[in-house]
């Protein structure tokens, strides 16, 4: 438990110690205004635009490699080798 | 120097830690899919696709399909069909086994609620083959924050699977538990750039072998052993830019790491790129590469307690190459409809250098080929 106290406590000290100087920091202001975000509606600019697809391959994946996780796609097993 | 040293022995020491099951451990996350400027439901549509997978002596086909639909403003539904139709010849099969044909059906629902500037969502899946049921429960929230810029994402995943073999009377003999956790973070950069980082812890009990699958120990065949219990984290980042007009680059990296001993890491990059208003095509690289399970030996010289030989937990490495081309009509009708056909062909090659094909005697290696179409449209 020790090393994740201190890293724990490391983090806990930066965060006090950020909310503390508040009054010297200005808040950030979003950079991006809703009507520049034209572009991110792109089709280009989708992470994913065929579900169906996208699951059928994160599945080849999980199922050939041995490594799975952090792909978006939820849930589900099976008995497949 | 001093604050990178304190940020990557941080990082060492988390990635140490091992077998903590828990909300957040290891930090979880796993991805949002698309980010908008406020929180929306996902679009209506209904897919419908055919997939083939051919390699490794294993072919496996069959349709797919997906229907969403809003009920009103705030809520969403959806509801999911799959079937693989498997005909299975792998070199562990041929060479401990015989060939054989089975089918796996998959449903999945889902239901999604805009409650502010968050979208919740609840899904089910099950999946059933003739040895072996899966069912899952996913809860997962996303909310837009920072004047929309930022998108968080939580999600958790119950599992809950049972094992069998087709050669009992009674077929089911053993079951295996999973909980699956993540979390996500989608951050609008400008207006032409996205990022995400998303992590997921993924722990699982139960029987996590195969009923079918045989180990060497000194020259002989035995049952595997695998350990009752895992725990996988896997840290994610991508970035995604549009780099020229109509034109994104998007680059993935992941790492992934177990108490298995397993570690991996994936690399993708991929190149979309429309041509006029009805063409668009993605071209994409993805290389893995993983390290072996401390128990995995292609013939072990010493009996101990676990032993595998599934050449998926060996040190291995793949490379695919893929093209994506997807086709909007230009009729009135498919506007209307938002049609659009996609087509995808993957060439993938593996590697197992620690896993001897015993027909040969030399390091097994095989190359597959995925191909999907899509017919996407709403309604």
């Amino acid at each position: 438990m020790r090393p994740e106290r201190g890293f724990v406590g490391t983090s806990l000290a930066l965060v006090l110690a950020l909310l503390g100087s508040g009054c010297a920091i200005k808040p950030i202001e979003p950079w991006v205004k809703p009507y520049e975000r034209e572009r991110l509606t792109d089709p280009v600019m989708q992470w994913s635009r065929a579900s169906l697809a996208d699951r059928h391959r994160e599945h080849i994946h999980s199922v050939r490699e041995g490594a799975r996780g952090a792909v978006g796609v939820q849930g589900g097993g099976c008995g497949c080798n | 120097m001093g604050l990178w040293r304190w940020l990557s022995n941080s990082l060492s020491r988390w990635r140490e830690r091992a077998g903590v099951r828990g909300l957040f451990s290891g930090l979880a996350a796993a991805g949002a899919a698309t980010v908008a400027p406020a929180a929306v439901l996902p679009d209506d549509k209904a897919e419908a696709m055919f997939h083939v997978y051919d390699g490794g002596g294993v072919k496996a086909d069959g349709p797919a399909f997906l229907v969403r639909k809003k009920l009103g403003e705030r809520v969403s539904l959806s509801a999911g069909y799959y079937i693989d139709a498997v005909s299975n010849a792998s070199i562990d099969v041929v060479t401990t086994a015989s060939p054989f044909k089975e089918k796996r059906t998959a449903w999945d629902f889902g239901a999604d609620w805009l409650v502010g500037n968050s979208v919740l969502t609840l899904s089910g899946s099950t999946s059933r083959e003739p040895d072996y049921e899966a069912n899952a429960v996913n809860a997962d929230v996303a909310a837009d924050v920072f004047g929309g810029m930022t998108t968080l994402s939580l999600g958790f995943t119950r599992g809950s699977d049972r094992v069998g073999r087709t050669d009992r009377r009674e077929v089911f003999f053993d079951d295996v538990r999973r909980w699956q956790y993540r979390a996500g973070v989608t951050q609008i950069l400008s207006p032409r750039w996205l990022m995400s980082l998303n992590a997921e812890a993924i722990s699982e009990d139960g029987y996590l072998g195969s009923p079918y699958r045989a180990a060497r120990v000194f020259g002989a065949f035995v049952p595997e052993r695998l350990p009752r219990t895992r725990t996988g984290r896997a840290v994610k980042l991508r970035s995604l830019a549009e780099v020229l007009p109509d034109t994104a680059l998007r680059i993935e990296a992941r790492a992934y790491w177990d108490t298995w001993d397993v570690r991996g890491r994936t690399i993708e990059i991929a190149g979309t790129r429309k041509f006029g208003p009805q063409w668009l095509l993605d071209v994409s690289l993805r290389s893995h590469k993983q390290t072996a399970a401390l128990f995995y030996a292609d013939n072990a010289q010493v009996d101990t307690v676990f032993v595998t030989r599934n050449r998926q937990l060996s040190a291995f490495n793949s490379l695919g190459l893929g093209a994506k081309l997807t086709w909007k009509p230009a009729a009135a009708w498919a506007e209307r409809y938002g049609v659009q056909v996609t087509g995808v062909l993957e060439r993938k090659r593996f590697r197992f250098p620690e896993f001897i094909d015993l027909r040969n005697q030399r390091p097994y290696a095989y190359d597959a080929n995925v191909m999907q179409v899509v017919l996407a449209g709403r309604f």
